[in-house]
């Protein structure tokens, strides 16, 4: 359903200001989204600021000093620190990335705003609930099915069709691309959204895989496949420099190829 | 793990936050702009069919559509028109699998809206 305003639980409030770190004088301001399910308040946004001298040069460093050294409430996910766990993904600057490699001085000017994920249910601060996310991926069956005898080594590929699976294979499953589309907020329940669909098109093209005809079945719903409208979010903001947008394409393509 | 907390979970902000990307502009725009036309066609069909019913009635709905604010929908609704067809010539594109270089897509957004702006001046021109 298309909602534009947030439900009155969801409602951002003013917040804390944290003081200054004393004697810094290359500080920058970070707003970030607060949430205690413990409270029973509305959300927040914090203000903090981190001396910018004595801080890593990424997003997810700010982050990890306001943690360490002004308030260790703060609560978000992290790892890998490089861009291949897809932990970090938050909504940096009005765009979704990895804080960890979204460097500070690539947000806009001024105050660098941090929230969770867009539409996304929040269980605290800057983490959101990604269980449905996870159970569409699964719906995909995000795994090689096959139907002939398995060889007695492995699925052989030429380096053509593994050529097939680049651009498609790196995406880290982080959900940028998928709480970016508008299509997705509005009807995410039903939608699969971008990453989901990215995935299966991964399967549905590789050369080894069996259910191509089972897994198109699947998608040829009016809802799964066809709500994307090419708004092109998705590709906008993958922090990997994937195409969804473009697989979605490829599969709505397929589709049609498949009847002709 | 149970979690007992979960219908009281607050969604994150989205439209109010988000970053306006030229594509996502170009697409609600394209959107709205076809239900704008929409609602224009039936103004025409309005005038139309008064036409075919009497003077006096097609006096009145002529009068309203020739009107200033008459002439700000219909202004709308050749630019909707213009734009809106330009929004369909890029989507047909896409339908290709072509054009989805993000630099390519930004590109498109923009053509389709110096397009519109272009060709409503020359639709213009011509009527005046």
């Amino acid at each position: 359903m298309v909602e534009f305003t947030l439900p009155k639980n969801s409602r951002v409030k003013v917040g804390k200001s944290w003081p200054k770190p004393e004697g810094a004088t290359n500080t920058r301001a970070f707003k970030v989204y607060r949430f205690d399910p413990d409270s029973g308040e509305n959300p927040r946004v914090d203000t903090y600021h981190v001396d910018l001298d004595t801080c890593g040069p990424m997003v997810l460093d700010a982050l990890i000093k306001i943690k360490s050294e002004i308030d260790p409430t703060l609560t978000f996910r992290r790892s890998c620190r490089e861009g291949i766990c897809g932990s970090c993904a938050m909504n940096i600057g009005g765009i979704n990335t990895l804080a960890c490699i979204h460097g500070i001085d690539e947000a806009p000017k001024g105050d660098i705003a941090i929230y969770p994920l867009p539409h996304m249910p929040v269980v605290k601060d800057l983490i959101p609930d990604l269980t449905h996310f996870y159970a569409q991926h699964a719906s995909i069956m995000p795994w090689l099915e096959t139907k002939s005898n398995t060889p007695a080594k492995e699925w052989r590929q030429s380096i053509e069709d593994r050529e097939k699976l680049d651009g498609l294979y790196e995406c880290v499953m982080c959900a940028c691309c998928s709480t970016s589309c508008p299509s997705y907020w509005w009807n995410g329940d039903r939608y699969l959204g971008p990453a989901a669909l990215l995935h299966a098109y991964r399967w549905i093209i590789d050369s080894r895989d069996e259910a191509t005809g089972e897994r198109l079945d699947e998608l040829e719903d009016p809802f799964k496949l066809y709500r994307c409208h090419t708004i092109m979010n998705c590709a906008q903001t993958c922090p990997k420099g994937l195409n969804p947008a473009k697989a979605i394409s490829e599969i709505k393509s397929l589709m049609v190829e498949r009847r002709v | 793990m149970a979690d007992v907390n979960r219908g009281n979970r607050p969604l994150s902000p989205h439209l109010g936050i988000y970053h306006y990307y030229i594509t996502m502009i170009a697409s609600i725009t394209n959107r709205i702009a076809g239900v704008g036309l929409a609602v224009g066609a039936l103004l025409a069909v309005w005038w139309l069919l008064a036409a075919a019913t009497d003077a006096a009635y097609f006096a009145t709905v002529d009068g309203l559509v020739t009107s200033i604010i008459g002439d700000i929908v219909m202004l709308g609704s050749l630019f909707a028109l213009w734009w809106h067809f330009f929004g369909g010539l890029r989507h047909l594109y896409w339908d290709t699998n072509r054009g989805f270089n993000l630099d390519v897509a930004n590109k498109l957004s923009l053509y389709s809206m110096i397009g519109a702006v272009v060709m409503t001046i020359i639709s213009l021109l011509i009527i005046l």
